[in-house]
């Protein structure tokens, strides 16, 4: 049976190549010297077009590439941990607890779920810089409150399909909630942890207009962020050190989805069969 | 696998905690412990997002020549009057602050000193370069720049010795028929000259297109203005738009690229197509020298000659020479960083150490008596100032607003794509002017 | 069991609460208000009614009633051509060929890339390959629009595959044996049989590629940035750049906002109701 089907084998191969084929020209034109990259974008680097890693040294140089990942990993690392630990509890609460006040609380979850984050933006970074969360530290507070709804919402779904049975009796024989919560409710909600964790990982890491209004840019940067300043105003572009930090840029996601393939698509699909 | 996510993610956290405090130490926030209480300090909320590590560098300086703390905040690209609006009503407002032109101090006339007896005032060249209430002088530009056409001398000289050139020398070249008739001959002959065209190329990407939506309008504006004897105006008439159109066909119809290709065009494009002798002339100006040379063409290389739209009387036109660089000092601010303020921005106009740090460190040509030229294009630029030709004034900071540039932008880009006629720039140009200048109300 | 837990809702839902109401529930709340008012900034808003909606929709440029189909426009046919594809790539991938597994995986990659890599990546090649014919992405709107809608094909198909993927592999094989013993032809066993016990992913993936849509901004951004004229621009870049490009109508660009929000809170509700009638019905 299986050979039957070796043209769609070599099918797929054709356009698999044909999908990666993007990745691959920006990685070749990321050894080119700037100037014949947007002139001869499809040919290979020659004796005269070749840059070798200049490109590289002037992008990390330009963009303080270094500090963005930093930035970018911590911001990312702490808003997960942070979103993953705050919107398991109060979700498990929220869906234990079975009063108005919880219910209100979960329907307003959903609606900020599907709320576009234009209506919110000016009001929002106004709002964090009052308060002064505008360090990466504190944009870790925006991030649970802004992503709290997809979580607290998938926790949720999670929860209520579970019985409840066990920590009821473990309550009565006066297990604290706390340790109740850490000891037998979290290893349960692992799978869906993970789906969370994956689902606002891949919202965090990427996103750019959210920390672009909210950070104090003159000393945080994203990688998105470092991206799109290469672009400044008055000034000009340069293609080379572009390439090469949408290479560096690309490299740690590809690095990051091969170790953790198998999480990431199957956190994709539970989280989309809920959502 | 747990003890090395562990391992990890507690690296990550510690080096992000890191990054963050030396952010901070870095940060004028951390530096501003005055090491002289009494003597006032300098708040300088700067405008220029490029210079905000060289500012940071020259007040530091300062600070360790006079003991007088100096903090700059640099706003971020496009947010200036954003800052400047909230952080002047904070506790500790900016002591020392920017506008860029007439149209900005009308909105901050009420905190600017008089800047009169600073020396900063005193050093000017030229006392153009002030804005002025009567008597009182409210603001002074501390960088003045020029545009025009740069030129690659070598390459025009390489064609006035070729067979029928239409004129023997740069010097020649001082109306826009002259102009045109050099850059026509130009492209029709790049081949014999080893160019791929006349100009570079006119691009509209982003990081190119104020060359032209900002700074070659400026010009039809400025005659305008000239006309009528405005200094702004709540309406237009574009009566020198029949001029932009023909410099606008002459630079994109004799151009390194065809006319529907300018859309991609970068700022980058057009400074490596000149820097490797693509092309001889470039539209830009003094502060492009860095990208020019970057590819090895040398000094005595290089030309600038004023943009020529064939306004009569044009033989006479310079270069277009101006400032969007003002500084003004806020009145409302504590005396003694008033004074700390003044005596801050007279180290910069009037001392040496504060001349180098403005033109070496910052990169700026500076319009006070002890300045000197640092490169060629300045050069040419001072030339320029001193040969009696007039200067065509910067009159852009008049535009009622960003959205009147993108949209005469966007239609000049059509307009050489062939998508629409000349009528769509026009109607921009006028229409959208009075649109936005009432919208601006 | 409730009883003993409630007053242990300051640990549990307090630190989540609070970090809703300052990520979400003001600025929210706040957003709505603004968006009756005049302002520049949070301090000096003045009520003025409407006004700001009607501003928005009578701009002399029609900007904003141009992002408004350009981006329907957009997220319908993107909605179309992504779903279309992914279920194409489903139904062959779950064939069980050599390789599929790597080919999943490829698939599945452009959609770990962020918005503003993306955009940029795909200007270079796009701009490469139509500078054969002497066009750009700014030669005009449509450029962009079937520039972007590459992009996002290109990012999208393979989270839209996995859910696919995911619902076909929950339908039994017996059900497929029992219409092939009824006589059905491939083609009817696909219409008849397999897409109503899809349907669940099917909704679920039209929603996401229409929200998507709606909300699309960092490839918008890095691609064409809403050139030539701000004629590329979809909604959320047009609020953006209201809000922050044009000086005296940060009200519009709230109202707009709030009108977008509109928009794609509607589309969520009629999703919900579908669902729901499906569950219904299934």
């Amino acid at each position: 049976m299986k050979k039957g089907f070796s043209w769609l084998t070599a099918l797929f191969t054709a356009v698999s190549a044909v999908y990666l084929y993007p990745l691959a020209l920006v990685a070749v034109n990321s050894f080119k010297k700037k100037a014949y990259i947007s002139r001869q974008p499809f040919s290979l680097p020659n004796a005269q077009t070749f840059a070798g890693f200049a490109n590289y040294q002037k992008g990390v140089e330009l963009t303080h590439f270094l500090s963005a990942v930093l930035t970018s990993l911590l911001i990312t690392v702490c808003s997960v941990a942070l979103i993953l630990l705050c919107t398991s509890m109060c979700a498990w609460f929220i869906s234990r607890v079975r009063s108005r006040m919880m219910h209100g609380l979960y329907l307003l979850f959903l609606f900020s779920m599907v709320v576009p984050f234009q209506m919110v933006m000016f009001t929002l970074s106004r709002l964090a810089n009052l308060l002064g969360l505008n360090t990466p530290l504190g944009i870790v507070i925006i991030y649970l409150g802004f992503g709290a709804g997809l979580s607290v919402f998938l926790f949720t779904g999670f929860v209520n399909a579970c019985p409840a049975a066990v920590e009821e009796s473990a309550l009565i024989d006066g297990c604290n909630p706390l340790r109740l919560f850490f000891a037998i409710v979290l290893p349960i909600l692992r799978p869906t942890a993970v789906s969370v964790g994956i689902l606002q990982t891949m919202w965090i890491w990427n996103d750019y207009l959210l920390p672009y209004l909210v950070l104090d840019l003159k000393r945080f940067r994203t990688i998105p962020i470092a991206v799109q300043y290469l672009r400044g105003g008055y000034g000009s572009v340069d293609m080379g050190a572009m390439m090469a930090m949408l290479v560096l840029a690309i490299i740690p996601i590809v690095v990051f989805y091969l170790l953790c393939q198998k999480y990431i698509v199957s956190g994709v699909m539970a989280g989309a069969i809920k959502g | 696998m747990k003890k090395i996510l562990a391992v990890l993610s507690t690296l990550v956290l510690a080096l992000g905690i890191v990054n963050i405090l030396a952010a901070r130490q870095a940060s004028p926030e951390g530096a501003s412990a005055a090491q002289n209480p009494s003597a006032g300090s300098v708040y300088y909320l700067n405008f220029k997002p490029e210079q905000a590590t060289q500012w940071q560098e020259v007040a530091d300086q300062y600070t360790r020549l006079t003991g007088v703390s100096v903090t700059v905040v640099t706003a971020a690209s496009g947010t200036y009057e954003d800052a400047l609006r909230s952080e002047m009503a904070k506790n500790d407002p900016p002591t020392l602050f920017q506008v860029n032109g007439p149209v900005g101090l009308r909105a901050w006339r009420d905190w600017c000193l008089d800047l009169r007896d600073t020396k900063l005032f005193q050093s000017l060249q030229n006392r153009d370069f002030a804005l002025t209430d009567g008597e009182a002088v409210l603001a002074v530009a501390y960088a003045i720049e020029s545009y025009g056409l740069i030129y690659n001398r070598t390459l025009l000289n390489r064609y006035c010795a070729l067979d029928g050139a239409v004129i023997a020398d740069a010097s020649e070249i001082n109306s826009f028929e002259t102009l045109r008739a050099v850059a026509e001959d130009i492209q029709s002959r790049r081949q014999e000259l080893g160019v791929l065209g006349a100009f570079t190329s006119a691009g509209m990407d982003a990081s190119s297109d104020w060359r032209f939506k900002t700074h070659l309008v400026n010009l039809p504006l400025y005659y305008e203005y000239r006309d009528g004897g405005l200094t702004s105006a709540d309406e237009i008439r574009g009566e020198y738009l029949p001029q932009l159109r023909q410099i606008w066909d002459l630079y994109i119809h004799n151009a390194t690229c065809p006319p529907a290709m300018i859309g991609a065009k970068t700022g980058e494009d057009a400074a490596s197509e000149f820097a490797l002798g693509e092309a001889v002339f470039y539209q830009n100006g003094t502060w492009a020298y860095q990208d020019i040379v970057a590819e090895g063409l040398k000094d005595e290389e290089l030309g600038m000659l004023p943009i020529y739209i064939g306004v009569p009387g044009e033989e006479k036109q310079g270069l277009c020479t101006g400032s969007e660089n003002y500084w003004c000092i806020n009145r409302l601010a504590d005396p003694a960083d008033i004074e700390a303020t003044k005596a801050f921005v007279d180290w910069l106009a009037a001392t040496p150490d504060g001349q180098r740090a403005l033109t070496d460190q910052l990169g700026l040509s500076t319009p006070f008596v002890s300045a000197m030229p640092q490169n060629a294009l300045q050069a040419a630029a001072q030339e320029d100032l001193q040969s009696g030709r007039t200067p065509v004034a910067w009159v852009f900071p008049t535009i009622p607003s960003e959205r009147w540039k993108t949209a005469v932008g966007a239609a000049m880009l059509e307009y050489a794509q062939g998508g629409v006629g000349w009528n769509a720039v026009e109607e921009a140009f006028v229409e959208g002017w009075a649109l936005e200048s009432n919208a601006a109300k | 069991m409730e009883r003993s837990l409630k007053r242990w809702w300051p640990l549990f839902v307090l630190p989540t609460a609070l970090a809703f109401l300052v990520g979400f529930l003001i600025p929210f709340g706040m957003g709505l208000y603004l968006s009756f008012c005049d302002f520049t900034t949070l301090s000096d808003a003045v009520y003025v009614s409407v006004a700001n909606y009607i501003k928005a929709f009578s701009d002399a440029s029609g900007e904003f009633v141009h992002a408004l189909w350009y981006t329907a426009l957009f997220a319908v046919v993107s909605t179309a051509i992504i779903n279309v594809l992914a279920l194409g790539v489903a139904l062959l991938l779950t064939r069980g060929f050599p390789g599929t597994n790597a080919f999943r995986t490829v698939f599945f990659l452009p959609n770990l890339i962020g918005g503003i890599v993306l955009g940029w990546l795909w200007q270079v090649l796009l701009n490469g390959v139509l500078a054969r014919w002497n066009a750009t992405l700014v030669t005009s709107e449509w450029y962009g629009f079937w520039g972007l809608l590459l992009v996002v094909c290109w990012q999208q198909l393979g989270y839209m595959m996995i859910i696919y993927i995911s619902g076909l592999t929950t339908i039994p094989e017996e059900v497929m044996e029992a219409a092939a013993i009824d006589g059905a032809s491939a083609r009817q066993a696909f219409w008849h049989v397999r897409l109503p016990m899809l349907m669940p992913s099917v909704t679920i993936c039209t929603f996401l590629t229409l929200t998507n849509g709606f909300k699309l901004f960092d490839q918008n951004l890095a691609l064409t940035n809403g050139m030539p004229g701000n004629r590329s621009q979809l909604l959320a870049l047009n609020i953006y750049t209201t809000f922050y490009g044009r000086t005296g109508w940060a009200g519009a660009g709230q109202a707009k906002a709030v009108v977008f929000c509109l928009i794609v809170v509607s589309i969520a509700l009629l999703q919900l109701r579908l669902t729901r009638s499906q569950e219904a019905s299934g």
